[in-house]
């Protein structure tokens, strides 16, 4: 029999055609949809007179434009409002479910899709959302699309795409203490470049992975697009199934058992072949930081900015137009640098784990008086457990104030915007020229070098205050 | 999406010879809270193309009165990170109907492709020689011919294929998109889903 790959098996099983010279029609089980990458999608498919195909299988929620403070209040920007007013009423003409602001489910819609149990092993998913590729982690198929491919879902729950390749990230051995989920998926993407997984789809294995939590899982699927690639994705296993049982939309009952035997057939078979293939050891990995204006420009927070004296031609000017914009020189140490805002939430980093360990870290301390500190769950559900915990009264008492759900600084379409020439140390996902507002500048971390960063208000290596 | 059927192009081009652009700089987050689909040129690179003050960065390419045409012509991985469509309208709209790269990144590839801007890849040599054309020459012709999936430098003859598939390539010659082709696969879509 041929051996197949965890991503062909699930590939392969959703192609309705193969269009000659071109790409594959591929079945989409589950599409998310947000505000932002969906009206236009909306109003094509009505010039065409055309409804929604398959309502029942889209979610969506209002979370790139959100305010994260006072969401009972009307939004005050008129531009953001219209946009989340215009999701809900797309959503009801077509008979979508939308779980708009003041809902229960609300937050972030990477975050929301797993938490409901919406996302499961062995599906397609796609979005208008670059970061859809969290969903891998549960072993799906899932990735970011553009507006026009909206629409094609919209129109015939199905895209058309060329197979990519596919690339196997092995990462083996145990993450010494300080060392989390982050910094592993920022690391791989420092070693193999924003440009290293282009044209591919990528799976994660090896026993670090395995070990991971769910939450952990979806950090590193999350960023698998900051290499390039597609997406990312992880073979389902008990903390994947044990992770799924009992949400809101999992399957029950007898469906339940069927599921997890179907979902125990999802795994690459022994000897199938990649095109391509890195491994990784955890024990070289250590908390990382971004120094540049990309997500592959990190390294180890021990470590010297590079020199950048092996580069040439246009890598060079890039290089040092980076720096430019960070006010950062070659050969400069990364610890001790002075920060202004601390921001911890996105699909990256706004699971509950996230908020235990930078509540843990900053238990029984004070957030530093030079540092604005910004605490956004990434959904009303993650907001509830870190109540249920007692994980505010922590963040109280560290002079931290808890915000609601939302997309927020990462990309600062809300009023959560760093200030030009401000230093931010974020949980978030790119730290590209003024991502995080104009200006802005971005220091990409784990939620546990972000929490040191709160207390000392300079960049810390947390493994100094564990 | 509508857009112009796509045929041979000739024009000037201009170069940013930049590595690793990404859509928040070709479209910063910031502008893309309309709901409809225009003026998307106007917010095009905002924030290398204009100050603080919104005032025109002089030397910034788009400010240059030196460069014109059709044709963009970037670094390698253009077009990283989000994975917003408006970064293809912003081009579109902006008037340029050709990029030109040595690589680019898959979603905006295909976000493209969905909106008649055409990608051409060329190999980083090549890439290279168009730089160094139009820093000698900020007028140099080029010629983009889709039909024969060909790239010239006018005003030396030199060129260079390019790939696209078949399919692609018939939509951008006939302004047509997917969706026309898969709402005619209605009902095998629907045997799919009944297996």
């Amino acid at each position: 029999m041929e051996k197949k790959t965890l991503f062909d098996k699930i590939w392969d099983a959703h192609v309705i055609k193969k269009v000659e010279g071109g790409p594959n029609v591929l079945y989409i089980d589950r599409h998310y949809i947000h505000e932002v990458t969906s009206p236009v999608a909306f109003s094509g498919l009505k010039n065409r007179g055309l409804k929604v195909f398959r309502p029942s299988q889209t979610t969506a929620a209002p979370d790139h434009n959100v305010p994260t403070l006072h969401q009972g209040r009307p939004i005050t920007d008129v531009q953001s409002k219209t946009q989340v007013e215009q999701l809900e009423k797309n959503c009801k003409e077509s008979g979508i479910t939308h779980y708009g602001l003041g809902t229960e489910e609300h937050g972030i819609i990477h975050i929301i899709g797993p938490q409901l149990g919406l996302t499961q092993p062995g599906m397609t998913i796609v979005c208008g959302d670059s970061h859809t590729s969290t969903h891998g982690a549960l072993g799906s198929i899932a990735f970011g699309i553009g507006t026009s491919e909206v629409e094609m879902v919209l129109a015939s729950q199905c895209i058309m795409q060329a197979k990519p390749k596919k690339m196997r990230i092995s990462i083996d051995g145990n993450l010494s203490n300080g060392v989390t989920a982050k910094d592993v998926v920022l690391y791989v993407i420092a070693q193999i470049s924003t440009s290293g997984g282009t044209g591919h789809f990528v799976e994660f294995a090896g026993s670090t992975i395995r070990q991971m939590s769910m939450d952990g899982r979806m950090t590193v699927c999350n960023m698998s697009i900051e290499c390039g690639a597609r997406g990312g994705m992880i073979a389902p296993d008990e903390t994947t199934f044990e992770y799924i049982k009992g949400r809101k939309f999992a399957p029950k009952g007898e469906d339940w058992n069927k599921s997890v035997a179907k979902w125990k057939t999802l795994h690459t078979d022994e000897d199938a072949e990649f095109d391509k293939e890195y491994h990784f050891k955890a024990e070289d990995i250590e908390p990382m930081i971004t120094f540049g204006t990309n997500p592959g420009m990190g390294v180890g927070i021990s470590q010297d900015i590079p020199m950048g004296d092996n580069l040439q031609g246009s890598d060079k000017t890039s290089f040092i137009k980076a720096l430019d914009y960070m006010n950062f020189k070659p050969g400069e140490k990364m610890e001790g640098k002075k920060i202004d805002y601390v921001f911890l939430g996105s699909c990256t980093n706004g699971r509950i784990e996230d908020f235990i360990m930078f509540a843990k870290m900053i238990e029984g301390k004070k957030k530093a008086e030079n540092v604005t500190v910004w605490l956004v769950p990434g959904s009303k559900g993650v907001e509830k457990q870190i109540k249920a915990e007692g994980l505010d009264k922590i963040f109280e008492e560290a002079g931290i104030p808890l915000r609601e759900p939302g997309c927020s600084a990462c990309l600062a379409m809300n009023d959560d915007k760093i200030p030009a020439g401000k230093y931010s140390v974020s949980t978030s996902n790119r730290n590209f020229q003024g991502r995080q507002g104009p200006g802005s500048r971005t220091l990409l971390a784990s939620p546990l070098t972000a929490a040191a960063a709160a207390i000392t208000g300079v960049v810390t290596d947390p493994r100094k205050l564990l | 999406m509508s857009y112009d059927k796509f045929s041979k192009i000739i024009s000037p081009a201009v170069p940013l010879p930049l590595e690793n652009v990404d859509t928040d700089q070709i479209i910063p987050a910031r502008y893309l809270k309309a709901i409809e689909r225009k003026g998307f040129g106007e917010n095009l690179f905002h924030d290398w193309r204009y100050d603080k003050n919104n005032k025109p960065v002089k030397d910034f390419v788009l400010n240059n009165k030196k460069y014109s045409g059709k044709i963009l012509v970037g670094g390698k991985n253009f077009g990283s990170g989000s994975s917003r469509e408006h970064a293809a309208w912003a081009l579109y709209d902006y008037g340029f109907r050709v990029v030109v790269s040595s690589f680019f990144a898959d979603i905006f590839k295909g976000n493209s492709l969905n909106n008649g801007l055409l990608p051409v890849v060329v190999s980083p040599e090549f890439l290279q020689k168009i730089f160094d054309k139009i820093e000698k020459n900020p007028e140099t012709k080029f010629e983009v011919d889709i039909e024969k999936q060909k790239f010239t430098i006018l005003s030396t003859g030199e060129s260079t294929t390019f790939e696209i598939n078949n399919y692609k390539k018939h939509c951008l010659e006939n302004g047509l998109d997917d969706i026309d082709y898969l709402i005619n696969m209605k009902k095998s879509i629907e045997q799919f889903e009944n297996k």
